[in-house]
């Protein structure tokens, strides 16, 4: 090897930053950040000046005003006279609630859809097909729309149900109203006692993780495998029931009846929710089909036949074989229809319903004129949603992934 | 020799086979019958389409076409049909057919979004089939002007001067590049043409405009509507923020820190909040963000926000295409000596922005189809003109036939240009 | 290419942009067409028609003030607004004036920094209900469900009211007007509230308008009027007097029928004369033309007419004259004196 001497040395010139390609990346840096912060700088100075010139300086002290409007799905205690800021955690809630429904209604119905697509069925996998470009291809805007207009014209209206003879009845036993305004539900009613069931309940949930985790340890090390699926059903259902029944029956149901202009009692679930979580989740399913069909369809046909070949019987060449290494194809693109569905549960402005949309976006904007604030929050507020999404699923996707060594 | 043989000397003819194993009834049972829960799920299938049948299709084929109101259409399907009969008053759309296309823009001048749309297609021809002439590209250079003027009319002058901006940054980066070398062209390139529109192409379109006045009828912005207004928001939008999008795929996948930062901050916060948002920016802010007095017409607003939308999801495509191209191209184009732009320019987009075609008209779907929120800040799109004819009294109350229709076009559309995809990507397969 | 297109269009838009900083009255002039902001579509008030035509009761406002300035009553165009929008547009310089049944608060005139120029609808809100509900009064409206149209000062009265009443309801919000009569009609709520003349618009287009009541409570003051923004005061007297000389020129008798004979040659009524142009220099102290006010009634007659046409008792919506009659017919119309 030959030392190479140095060049001679030569002090530093303006024109290196140009032409010496040490520099020059860092002049360019430079240059595109003053760029940036000139932009930036500019956009502000003017929003500034605007907001001056209109005598509407930049302040969050609104949220804390009464807001003065009422919301009509609230998970948590809310009235007219609390503030803004409240108002507007209550349309997270509700943004939050639409999402959480949507994204496991799409993945059940998304992953049903997908796996009767590939059925050897000629007239299932073919309405699967219509199914999926149908819904793919028109806006899931007008599909919300279509949803709420679906649920106002054709269900009966609370009215129908009362009287000697009824125009409307209850369905499932009359426990449960279907109405133009939602579907009612019966509750469940906690008298005294009722914690010691629920209490039960939760250790059975708990006992049957660590049986899980116990069992599987076993067939690793013994290679025996135990009938999982009934000795956890078992665990899951026979205690609770035993203190069920020794308390009294403490948890009782309450059946929605007719009092006043709308049922009462049970659980109230708004047309609004009804009819975006259903447009939302039929629209991603759709999505979430594609994926899952071409998650299947990536893994290849020897893995199947080498489990086969080893003993597996069908069932469980799904589970340990095929769907590990679907999901592997399937978790990146899932991740982003669930972004996707959540962005989108914004549109329940289009049919009244109370997300963060409607409250600090729509009703809070409106009344107040503060629409800089408002839109800053609202933006915050969907961008860390948004980030918390992809940061969890990333994480449960890193775990899933290919250990390669 | 006795003549009795012990086998056939002759073959009988070939029995057909056995009814269940041809023709419809094996079709049948391999394919519908093929075991009990095949069974039970065809028949569920064919409950579920019976029923939906049963009622979708008398409310379509028993309707009327000729009433002037809801209340007319009703009666005359009671008549026609019997009393109770619920049919379509299809005539909403007979009568609002081409407020629903055109929105508002003046009927005598329905040629000129004809033509711009017909010339869209010769326009996207040689960019989506690579089998015509290279040539046409030029048409496609020069037709967003055209449609620019075309569509809303006015001077003739305005865009040609827009685009005598370019042909001067050509010659300003031919002639600054002869003398003081690459670098300097590129920034005369870029100043020129932007000192030209900022202070000169008003004045010189205006007054060649005086002097020899040539121009089309102005339509304004506000006549814009229906599937018009989509159209025009959909692909602007996407022709807009190729560009973009490229630059910020680019940055993104710079070693540069801080242009990387800006780049990855940009794409995460537009795909982190919903496009109605941006919106609403667009409806409301986003003249605070610009010098006071300065004023956009809403449309335009909308699709600045929606171009800078759709450029962060182009980007991450494109990101997409580069991250697919095989690492020995960019080696190569090392090893040829070739710079950054150099190899970016010659061989690394021309493939990344082919492998991405799918993937940026899947984009572009998606796009199309969001361009319907746009109603819910108080543009005239379909669903927006829509609530404006049941706002109209003789078409109170009717709902079914209008979504219907809104949604059998967005699926013509969006039908095929996904067709299209796919046939792109199965071409695209191909060639590994 | 496609980079040059982006760069093409803003610069092609920052050409188009005006400059705010002259005086509104100026920039109309200059641009030869007055910007209104209305309403979506509201029957009665503000519609389009299959032709792309505006018309109602609040963009004949519009027409009058385009006449007034401009001479010429075709020369507006409309800005479809939404209850978000509406403020904006109009603080932005995307319109010059507001005219979309808005209600004059405190908070809006001082708060958001607008100039309401008067009022040209006294309305109130209320409650409309099916007659087979058996409701006579608002109180009985316990655990109903109620349409409300949202963006508007209506939901915050409505909370108001029931609250203070201490009655329990569910509120639906609803955008526009169409999706809240679909679901009125479909009965998913018992009750519509808005405006007063919202109601009856409303109830006007319905299949059977007699099976729905409007209940006696009113349980607000809705004094509609027309907006400008806050600083150019020249803009807000030309809107304001332009209002006032339709309100002045019904009390004086003056239709759109006899405008041109009143206005050719000074007659025997001094207020008739300096309102028309044809005595003093009213119109020149506006910096509009002598004949502005002529201009304006003649646009499409005088507030009585305007009213009669889109939403008088004739029409479909059928709004009888009431707290909108001139002070002289026991209304609350009064016009400052034109001197």
């Amino acid at each position: 090897m030959s030392v190479i001497t140095d060049p001679p040395q030569q002090g530093f010139r303006i024109s290196q930053l140009l032409y010496d390609t040490r520099y020059r990346s860092m002049t360019i840096q430079i240059i595109a950040l003053i760029g940036f912060l000139v932009a930036f700088g500019w956009l502000i100075n003017n929003t500034l000046a605007n907001l001056a010139a209109l005598g509407k300086p930049l302040g969050f002290g609104f949220l804390w005003e009464p807001a003065g409007y009422d919301i009509n799905q609230r998970l948590i205690e809310y009235n007219s006279q609390m503030s803004n800021a409240r108002a507007a955690l209550v349309g997270v809630l509700n943004t939050l609630l639409v999402a959480v429904l949507g994204c496991i209604a799409a993945t059940i119905l998304g992953v049903l859809i997908g796996v009767l697509r590939l059925s050897k069925n000629w007239l299932v996998s073919r309405l699967m097909t219509v199914y999926i470009e149908g819904f793919r291809n028109v806006p899931v805007l007008l599909w919300i729309l279509m949803a709420m207009a679906i649920f106002i014209e054709i269900f009966p209206q609370p009215r129908d149900f009362r009287g000697e003879d009824p125009v409307a009845t209850m369905k499932i036993f009359e426990t449960v109203a279907v109405t133009n305004r939602g579907v009612y539900l019966p509750g469940p009613i906690m008298n005294a006692g009722s914690g010691v069931v629920v209490a039960a309940f939760i250790a059975s949930l708990v006992a049957i993780f660590f049986f899980g985790k116990w069992a599987k340890a076993r067939q690793e090390q013994t290679g025996q495998i135990l009938p999982t699926f009934w000795i956890k059903l078992g665990i899951l259902i026979i205690p609770s029931m035993l203190i069920f029944f020794i308390m009294g029956k403490p948890i009782g149901m309450e059946v929605p009846a007719i009092k006043g202009f709308n049922f009462a009692g049970g659980i109230y679930m708004r047309n609004s929710l009804i009819a975006l979580w259903l447009a939302l989740s039929l629209y991603t399913a759709a999505f979430i089909a594609e994926t899952v069909r071409s998650g299947i369809m990536a893994v290849s046909k020897g893995q199947t036949e080498a489990a086969a070949a080893l003993g597996l019987r069908p069932a469980r060449t799904m589970n340990l074989v095929v769907l590990p290494q679907a999901l592997r194809v399937i978790i990146p693109p899932m991740i982003s229809q669930y972004l996707n569905l959540t962005k989108n549960s914004s549109l329940a402005i289009a049919v009244g319903y109370m997300d963060v949309t409607g409250t600090l976006g729509g009703i809070t904007l409106n009344q107040t004129g503060r629409e800089m604030e408002c839109l800053i929050i609202l933006m915050a507020i969907y961008l860390t949603i948004s980030l918390i999404i992809s940061g969890v699923m990333n994480w449960y996707n890193e775990r899933v992934k290919l250990q390669e060594r | 020799m006795s003549n009795i043989s012990y086998v056939r000397t002759e073959m009988l003819q070939e029995k057909a086979p056995p009814v269940t194993q041809t023709g419809i009834v094996k079709w049948v049972r391999e394919n519908l019958f093929s075991s009990v829960s095949n069974s039970v799920l065809t028949l569920l299938a064919l409950w579920l389409l019976y029923t939906l049948l049963s009622h979708v299709l008398p409310w379509v084929f028993q309707s009327s076409w000729s009433a002037n109101s809801l209340t007319e259409c009703r009666s005359a399907i009671a008549a026609a049909y019997g009393e109770g009969t619920h049919g379509a008053c299809w005539a909403v759309i007979r009568e609002r057919f081409f407020q629903l296309i055109y929105g508002f823009y003046p009927p005598e001048l329905y040629w000129r979004p004809n033509l711009a749309f017909i010339l869209m297609l010769v326009a996207l021809a040689p960019v989506l089939f690579d089998k015509l002439p290279r040539k046409m590209l030029w048409f496609s250079a020069v037709y967003p002007f055209l449609c620019f003027w075309l569509l809303w009319g006015g001077s003739i002058w305005l865009p040609l001067s827009i685009v005598a901006g370019f042909v001067l940054g050509g010659f300003a980066f031919k002639l600054i590049g002869a003398q003081f070398g690459n670098l300097f062209a590129t920034i005369g390139a870029f100043l020129v043409p932007i000192l030209w529109w900022m202070f000169a192409a008003s004045p010189v379109a205006s007054g060649i405009h005086s002097a020899i006045p040539l121009g089309l009828e102005a339509v304004e912005s506000a006549k814009f509507g229906g599937f018009l207004l989509s159209i025009l928001i959909g692909i602007t939008g996407i022709v807009l923020s190729l560009p973009i999008g490229i630059l910020l795929a680019l940055g993104r996948q710079s070693d540069l820190l801080i242009v990387k930062a800006i780049c990855v901050g940009f794409i995460e916060f537009i795909r982190g909040v919903p496009l109605i948002t941006l919106l609403f920016v667009a409806s409301v802010l986003l003249n605070y963000f610009l010098p006071p007095g300065t004023n956009f017409d809403l449309i335009l607003r909308v699709v600045i926000m929606v171009t800078l939308f759709a450029s962060a999801y182009m980007a991450e495509v494109i990101r997409g295409g580069l991250a697919a191209l095989p690492k020995g191209q960019y080696e190569g184009a090392d090893s040829l000596g070739l710079d950054f732009w150099q190899s970016t320019r010659l061989i690394i987009m021309p493939q990344a922005l082919k492998i991405s075609i799918p993937s940026i008209v899947s984009t572009f779907i998606g796009l199309f189809k969001d361009t319907t929120l746009v109603s819910i800040i108080g543009l005239f799109d379909p669903i927006g003109l829509s609530t404006n004819i049941r706002a109209d009294s003789a078409w109170n109350g009717i709902i079914w036939e209008l979504y219907g229709f809104i949604a059998i076009v967005f699926f013509i559309f969006c039908f095929s240009m996904s067709r299209y995809s796919m046939y792109l990507e199965n071409k695209l397969k191909t060639g590994h | 290419m496609k980079k040059s297109t982006f760069i093409g269009t803003v610069a092609a838009a920052t050409l188009a942009a005006g400059f705010a900083a002259a005086g509104t009255l100026d920039e109309v002039k200059a641009k030869g067409f007055l910007q209104c902001g209305v309403s979506t579509g509201l029957a009665g008030f503000s519609n389009a028609d299959a032709n792309g035509e505006w018309n109602g009761f609040d963009v004949a406002f519009c027409r009058a003030v385009a006449a007034a300035v401009l001479g010429d009553s075709t020369a507006v165009k409309f800005t479809p607004t939404t209850g978000k929008t509406r403020f904006t547009a109009l603080a932005s310089g995307e319109i010059d004036i507001l005219a979309r049944n808005t209600t004059w608060t405190f908070s809006r005139d001082v708060d958001l920094k607008f100039s309401f120029v008067g009022v040209n609808y006294y309305d109130g809100q209320g409650f409309m209900v099916p007659k087979a509900l058996g409701v006579s009064s608002a109180k009985d409206l316990d655990t109903a469900t109620v349409c409300i149209q949202t963006g508007t000062t209506t939901e915050l009265n409505l909370a108001d009211f029931f609250r203070s009443n201490n009655i329990s309801y569910e509120p639906v919000p609803i955008e526009t007007n169409a999706e809240a009569q679909a679901q009125y009609l479909a009965g998913a709520c018992d009750v519509y509230t808005t405006d007063a003349s919202g109601l009856a618009a409303t109830r006007a287009t319905f299949e059977n308008p007699g099976d729905h009541i409007v209940l006696p409570e009113i349980i607000s003051k809705e004094p509609l009027g027309p907006l400008v923004r806050h600083g150019d005061d020249q803009w807000a007297d030309i809107a304001r007097w332009t209002l006032n000389a339709l309100i002045t020129a019904e009390e004086l008798g003056i239709t759109s029928a006899n405008i041109k004979d009143a206005a050719m040659s000074a007659g025997d009524n001094p207020e008739i004369n300096r309102l028309l142009g044809t005595e003093g220099n009213l119109g020149e102290m506006l910096g509009l033309s002598a004949d502005w006010a002529a201009n304006a009634v003649a646009a499409g007659g005088n507030y009585g007419e305007i009213f009669e046409r889109h939403i008088g008792e004739k029409t479909a919506i059928g709004i009888a004259r009431g707290l909108n009659a001139q002070w002289t017919n026991g209304g609350l119309l009064y016009s400052p004196p034109f001197r």
